[in-house]
């Protein structure tokens, strides 16, 4: 994308971020009640994951910035995933009797 | 208008305002990245003893109220739009339009402090602060006050985020005030956003790993 730092985003981008948001977070609270197993879980981090994608791609102007700013954004989140899953590693494998 | 018609000049260690704008979105991403770590502490603790204790944390989960945590979500996603519209504002040099904004944004994040003291007020008197008036029944008392410790630690560092953010924002409507923002130079607003913005993504998470854990029991 361009580098000029007025990029300016249509409204009309906000107010859909907006609306998949609040949808999103109906979604997430419905699911909440139903019995998926192991899936609720799951389902409720992607819808996590999914609008904070979106806060970030398009509230947080990330899909419009330069390259520098991806690799940023994209280097603390490979090092959250690492802190999780090396933590994760250990105690989802440390007891014998787990 | 005085201040906006005289030329905005970049700092003089920078080339120019495109390279001095650049410089403080990076400098902001880099500081959000290590709030990405502050909070990637907790939510590692949080995923330790949530694996260890499921039943305990679904059964702590289950005294939160579901309506305000919800409405919560709602009123910080709100507030995450009008700051976009506070940035969009600024970008255009509307100025009574980025003080609205602003002013809003802080309202809704005013809203949701207040719902977080009911709801802190709540627990306390349903004796479930962590220490020595904890009381919970069931098998899993002690695993449900760790949960409730996991819970007053992130959403009270959330909470002083979403004070910081208000102070924040109190400057930047003081300085919008005196017009020293401009199509040119909106810098402080961007950056204000991006703080902004990154605390309703943690609250995005917060809400449902504390709220919504096997509410279907």
């Amino acid at each position: 994308m361009s580098q000029n730092h007025n990029h300016v985003v249509p409204l009309s981008v906000y107010f859909s971020i907006f609306g998949a948001l609040m949808a999103l977070t109906a979604v997430t609270v419905w699911v909440s009640f139903h019995d998926f197993g192991v899936m609720n879980i799951v389902i409720a981090m992607s819808i996590a994951v999914l609008k904070g994608t979106l806060v970030v791609l398009y509230f947080m102007h990330v899909r419009y910035a330069s390259r520098l700013i991806w690799v940023v954004v994209s280097a603390g989140l490979v090092w959250l995933i690492i802190l999780l899953a090396l933590t994760m590693s250990d105690y989802l494998t440390r007891f014998a009797d787990y | 208008m005085s201040a906006s018609d005289s030329p905005v000049l970049p700092a003089h260690h920078f080339d120019d305002l495109e390279q001095q704008h650049a410089a403080a979105q990076l400098g902001m991403w880099v500081f959000l990245i290590t709030e990405i770590m502050f909070f990637g502490g907790l939510f590692a603790a949080y995923t330790v003893y949530r694996s260890s204790y499921p039943e305990a944390f679904a059964a702590g989960s289950r005294r939160l109220d579901i309506g305000l945590g919800a409405f919560n979500t709602a009123v910080l996603i709100a507030s995450s739009l009008t700051m976009a519209l506070a940035v969009h504002a600024a970008q255009l040099g509307r100025r009574r339009a980025l003080i609205l904004f602003l002013i809003l944004t802080m309202l809704f994040g005013a809203v949701f402090l207040g719902v977080k003291a009911v709801e802190y007020s709540h627990k306390w008197h349903e004796h479930l602060v962590p220490g020595h008036g904890f009381r919970f029944e069931g098998p899993h008392a002690r695993q449900a006050e760790l949960y409730f410790s996991l819970y007053f630690a992130m959403t009270s560092v959330h909470a002083l985020h979403m004070v910081i953010g208000l102070g924040i924002l109190t400057v930047m409507i003081l300085l919008a005030r005196r017009g020293r923002f401009s199509p040119e130079h909106y810098s402080p607003i961007e950056v204000s956003g991006l703080y902004w913005h990154f605390v309703d993504i943690v609250w995005i998470f917060l809400f449902p790993l504390l709220y919504l854990i096997e509410r279907h029991r």
